[in-house]
């Protein structure tokens, strides 16, 4: 499912890449946050790190961490929701979204 | 530049208070967040509440809105002028005469929203952009190219910020999971005189009327008629590749769960579908069928309700 980078591919072919890590520097410049944000939403238990330890330089965010990252972003730029609160809302959006799941499912 | 009724998109009376106008944002902005949302055109009602809101909560920009608002329809077709005072004050303001006078003029009204427009389907504060894609569950199972109509910021040749809009084809890997994220290398924003960024994208799989996705796998509630429930029997089966031949075994259960390995998403591994059996009676007034029933009935001396502790009567 992962499609490599091909050297053939020119500027106008897109390839797409399903699965990629990124830093704590490539995260802060890709969403134009800070570091501090970034340990904050770590630190709300949003995302797990790899390794414990306060060297965030060699943490690794994957796919899935940047998604949460986004989230928690958005909502506090659209609408003002501060990191705990970011967190509380991911985890009932989950919630809410596994209902109308099975609520779909039961009544299909 | 089409017309839209900022007061209405929000909710508001003409003469509501700034305050009004801010609480209004709040609780629509809620509501309407693509994020939050479960509306069906959440994302264009965002990009409108938020069009609306950053001229409305503007005191200078709403009387400008206000004021020249209403007239906005009629100049596509020729200046109307009508009798008042404000005639005076507005052809001083601009030409009327010339569409493309107007034209500025909104323009220059609507250039700082622009800077700010929020797009409710990506994130772009930094140096890539975060976008989210909805596809169906037949373009994950089969893989797509879609292409994404990205309204991007652009640095143009007199150093001014624009909006663009960009098409950008995307190719959709096979068997890409609900929320599962793409990468598209140096396809973020353009024009900012260095490197561009990268084009991250959400995936987000429509709900299908009757498959039911969870991760990689697929769930189908399927019927069944009660002999074949009693007696098995081999039944066809949907499945995202067509339908493909079920064995199901007598003395079946409703509820009972059947899985068909692989037929889920494609990938490495591949997911299952999982079948829940659910039996089902057909409606009929046929007599014969009736008198069956009966007959069964009596043979049968079946009590389903016994685990409650009520006897059969």
């Amino acid at each position: 499912m992962t499609k490599a980078n091909d050297p053939k591919n020119n500027q106008t072919d897109t390839s797409s890449e399903a699965h990629f890590y990124l830093s704590m520097h490539q995260v802060t410049t890709s969403f134009g946050t800070s570091t501090e944000t970034i340990l904050e939403i770590v630190n709300e238990g949003i995302i797990p790190v790899q390794h414990d330890d306060d060297d965030y330089e060699e943490w690794r965010f994957d796919d899935d961490a940047c998604r949460r990252i986004r989230l928690v972003l958005q909502l506090n730029r659209d609408l003002g929701v501060n990191v705990a609160g970011a967190a509380l809302v991911l985890e009932l959006l989950n919630e809410i979204e596994e209902l109308h799941s099975l609520l779909a499912h039961l009544r299909s | 530049m089409e017309y839209k009724d900022y007061y209405k998109i929000m909710g508001l009376d003409r003469g509501a208070s700034q305050d009004e106008v801010k609480r209004a944002y709040r609780k629509l902005a809620r509501k309407y967040h693509p994020d939050v949302s479960k509306e069906a055109n959440a994302e264009e009602n965002f990009k409108d509440l938020g069009e609306a809101y950053d001229v409305l909560k503007d005191p200078d920009k709403r009387a400008k809105y206000d004021q020249y608002g209403q007239y906005w329809k009629t100049q596509g077709q020729g200046y109307n002028p009508e009798p008042g005072a404000d005639q005076q004050q507005q052809s001083q303001r601009y030409e009327t005469s010339d569409m493309s006078g107007f034209e500025d003029f909104i323009n220059t009204l609507f250039r700082q929203r622009n800077q700010q427009q929020q797009h409710a389907a990506y994130y772009d504060q930094g140096q890539d952009i975060h976008a989210k894609l909805n596809i169906s569950l037949e373009d994950s199972f089969t893989g797509a190219e879609k292409t994404l109509q990205l309204q991007m910021p652009n640095l143009d040749g007199q150093g001014n910020m624009t909006q663009q809009m960009h098409a950008i084809r995307v190719k959709i890997p096979k068997g890409i999971a609900n929320k599962q994220q793409i990468r598209l290398k140096g396809q973020g924003s353009k024009g900012h005189g260095h490197k561009p960024g990268d084009l991250y994208i959400e995936i987000h799989i429509t709900p299908h009327p009757f498959f039911h996705i969870q991760g990689k796998n697929i769930f189908l509630k399927t019927p069944i008629s009660p002999w074949e429930a009693t007696l098995g029997a081999t039944i066809k089966v949907p499945t995202l590749a067509g339908n493909v031949n079920l064995k199901i075994p007598k003395l079946s259960q409703s509820g009972k769960q059947m899985r068909l390995k692989g037929r889920g998403l494609p990938g490495n591994p591949a997911g299952d579908q999982l079948i829940t059996l659910e039996i089902v009676i057909p409606t009929t007034d046929n007599e014969q069928m009736v008198k069956l029933y009966e007959q069964m009935a009596q043979l049968a001396q079946f009590n389903p309700r016994e685990k409650l502790g009520v006897s059969h009567d």
